[in-house]
């Protein structure tokens, strides 16, 4: 009975993702004691994910610089989008994805930043020092990358006749793993990766395209166990499934667990999405000065070396890549191979009607 | 009983305002506002103009939304019939028992509570999933009656396969009877320890069984309570969306789970806020039915 104890680990988007509105509270309450300067000297409010910064990096910046943090945590890039969608509550620094930078950046709800106070942007490698989603740099700084592709059982895999399920087609138009694998409930990434899947870029899908996705997707559903919310690596921990669509930093982080060795981790042949986290000032941050202090302090080699050990997610820190051990530096599933790197791409922000007309697609395979 | 309040009416002002005010505050006034946003366009990522459009309305009644009401009711209803078929002789057990018992028993119906519905629901995973509880203990005795018949010279069973019993519709309705149970069992409890106990020992003595007597005169007389009951557990069954999120399969969405969609991935919250405004439609004509069967049934008696 050892097995099936595993209980989703850290994850970025953890179980509080479930709690919903629940959390929010919590958070909001966190940047209001906050924003009355909590035990003196400037403060600076970061508003973070869950599990995705190193034990002592809070810490060590106030001892720097005397400036305390006050960290909330929130769980989806909605729910991050929600809180300031009718202004900012009081934050400072906070951290979306690729595609919410463009999103937000496009609602003006960030502020440009000054680079000349953020020295530490020579740390980054040079293909994260500019970013398609944000030309120039202009309102976000990388924090970490992810991608999507597959977490599997290795001995459920060979019993099928395979040695790795290096395709999009296992999980999208294939019935070797019937009932055996799971989906992310993620609208965009489902639609973006079966496009790539069938040859296209992730981006700019013409119509003709998605009614062909949601016929196929609709044809594979029946043979799809779950459309999990982010929980992909404790249904393969708990044996529920044998292939799930995932994180690469959920699988490098069970794989580090105990009895993690039977698992594996693969980008299909086909290329994948690359996220990335960033760190940004919104609008109507009170301690913009602060907050690029923050930010700059998190770009240093080895307050990033601290934070990565924790977490385990690709850094796009040369300066870090750099002090990290080999065991980091050198593993594939948070390093993916080069060549399918060279075939992925980053979603972007294609408007709000675009992200209503993938949710209805969603809604239409589910009610299917 | 109307004469006592008027005679205090400043006593009267002082318990009720602070209710009222709160009720007014944070019920209706964002009520209202959700309600116009239902009324309303998306002009930017952040803006909303009420401009009084029905257009997301009719985009809620079209035959996609409508299949996915239909399905939530069908849910909702197959969890209230179980949890009534269930909770009715609990609650008469309760009723029935010796005060002391009946607190215990109470709190034992009570007890979940106590703890958050998140890890209720991660609890119940635990027990169903292929490695879970359940499948354990079947395995053991699949095994040991394997064993058994290997003894005694028959063919041994082959290997044993675990039941699928999470992810599925299934799976939905387990984990929302198992939520509602109380919904149902405390109003069932009240109605049936206020009865009159004579009137089921004169229908025992003039000779109807007690399956009769059950029937014909307990049930009866219980009516307000299984309305009240069936309501409160039809309600928030209707609106579940952790329960099909965590428990369902991939065709195990629910209204509730369109709806949390639209306010987040979708950004489209006027779509969401008419999807919600009707879903609150079909919970009043919920209550207006119970209100019927409640006076209807005051009327007979």
């Amino acid at each position: 009975m050892a097995k099936g104890k595993y209980l989703g680990g850290a994850s970025r988007r953890s179980i509080l993702q479930q709690f919903g509105a629940a959390a929010v509270g919590i958070s909001f309450g966190g940047a209001l004691s906050a924003c009355g300067g909590g035990g003196g000297g400037p403060t600076v409010n970061f508003y973070n994910w869950d599990t995705y910064i190193g034990p002592t990096t809070l810490d060590d910046f106030k001892e720097a610089t005397g400036t305390n943090v006050n960290m909330s945590l929130f769980a989806t890039n909605d729910e991050l989008f929600a809180r300031l969608r009718a202004g900012n509550p009081g934050f400072d620094v906070i951290v979306p994805s690729n595609e919410y930078v463009t999103r937000m950046s496009q609602a003006q709800m960030l502020q440009e930043l000054d680079h000349s106070k953020i020295p530490n942007i020579a740390n980054l490698l040079p293909e994260f020092q500019d970013a398609s989603f944000d030309p120039g740099r202009k309102y976000s700084m990388p924090y970490t990358w992810l991608v999507l592709g597959i977490g599997y059982n290795k001995e459920a895999v060979r019993a099928k006749g395979l040695t790795v399920p290096d395709s999009w087609q296992y999980l999208f138009d294939d019935a070797t793993f019937n009932q055996k694998m799971a989906l992310l409930s993620e609208s965009a990434d489902l639609i973006r990766l079966s496009a790539k899947y069938l040859g296209h870029s992730v981006n700019g899908i013409p119509p003709a395209m998605l009614t062909q996705i949601e016929q196929m997707l609709i044809r594979q559903k029946p043979r799809v166990k779950q459309f999990h919310s982010d929980n992909g690596q404790d249904l393969l921990a708990s044996g529920e499934v044998d292939i799930v669509l995932e994180y690469n930093g959920d699988i490098a982080q069970l794989m580090a667990a105990e009895g993690g060795d039977k698992f594996d981790f693969v980008v299909p042949k086909e290329g994948t999405l690359i996220n990335s986290d960033c760190l940004c000032i919104p609008n109507g941050a009170p301690n913009t000065e602060g907050a690029h202090a923050f930010i700059n302090y998190l770009l240093d080699a080895e307050a990033g070396k601290k934070i990565t050990e924790e977490i385990l997610f690709p850094t796009p820190n040369k300066a870090t890549r750099d002090l990290m051990p080999d065991s980091y530096k050198n593993n594939p599933v948070i390093f993916p191979p080069a060549d399918v790197m060279a075939k992925s791409e980053y979603g972007a922000f294609e408007g709000d009607e675009k992200s209503r007309e993938y949710e209805e697609i969603f809604t239409r395979i589910s009610a299917a | 009983m109307e004469q006592t309040w008027r005679q205090a009416k400043a006593a009267f002002a002082a318990i009720a305002v602070p209710p009222i005010a709160w009720l007014f505050l944070f019920f209706l006034v964002p009520l209202a506002v959700v309600w116009g946003y239902s009324l309303g366009e998306n002009t930017g990522p952040t803006t909303i103009d009420v401009t009084g459009t029905f257009a997301n309305y009719m985009r809620a009644v079209e035959p996609l939304y409508l299949e996915i009401f239909g399905k939530s009711l069908i849910i909702a209803g197959l969890t209230t019939v179980l949890c009534l078929i269930v909770g009715f002789p609990v609650a008469l057990a309760i009723a029935f028992a010796s005060p002391k018992t009946k607190a215990w028993l109470l709190l034992l119906i009570m007890l979940p509570f106590w703890t958050n519905l998140l890890i209720r629901t991660f609890a119940l995973i635990a027990v169903l999933r292929e490695n879970g509880y359940v499948n354990a203990i079947l395995e053991w005795f699949w095994n040991g009656g394997s064993g058994l018949m290997a003894l005694v010279g028959l063919q041994p069973l082959g290997d044993f396969e675990p039941l699928t019993l999470l992810y599925n519709n299934t799976a939905v309705v387990i984990g929302l009877v198992y939520v509602h149970l109380p919904f149902m069992v405390l109003p069932l409890y009240s109605a049936l320890d206020r009865m009159d106990r004579s009137l089921m020992e004169a229908s025992l003595d003039l000779g109807a069984g007690h399956m009769r007597t059950i029937w014909s005169v307990v049930v009866p007389l219980a009516a307000p309570g299984i309305a009240s009951g069936v309501l409160i557990t039809f309600i928030p069954a209707l609106g579940a969306y952790l329960t099909p999120d965590l428990l369902g399969g991939t065709d195990s969405q629910m209204i509730a789970n369109v709806i949390e969609r639209q306010f987040k991935r979708a950004n489209d919250w006027p779509f969401g806020a008419a999807l919600s405004f009707l879903l609150m439609y079909l919970t009043f004509i919920a209550i207006a039915v119970q209100a019927f069967v409640q006076r209807k049934s005051e009327r007979r008696g």
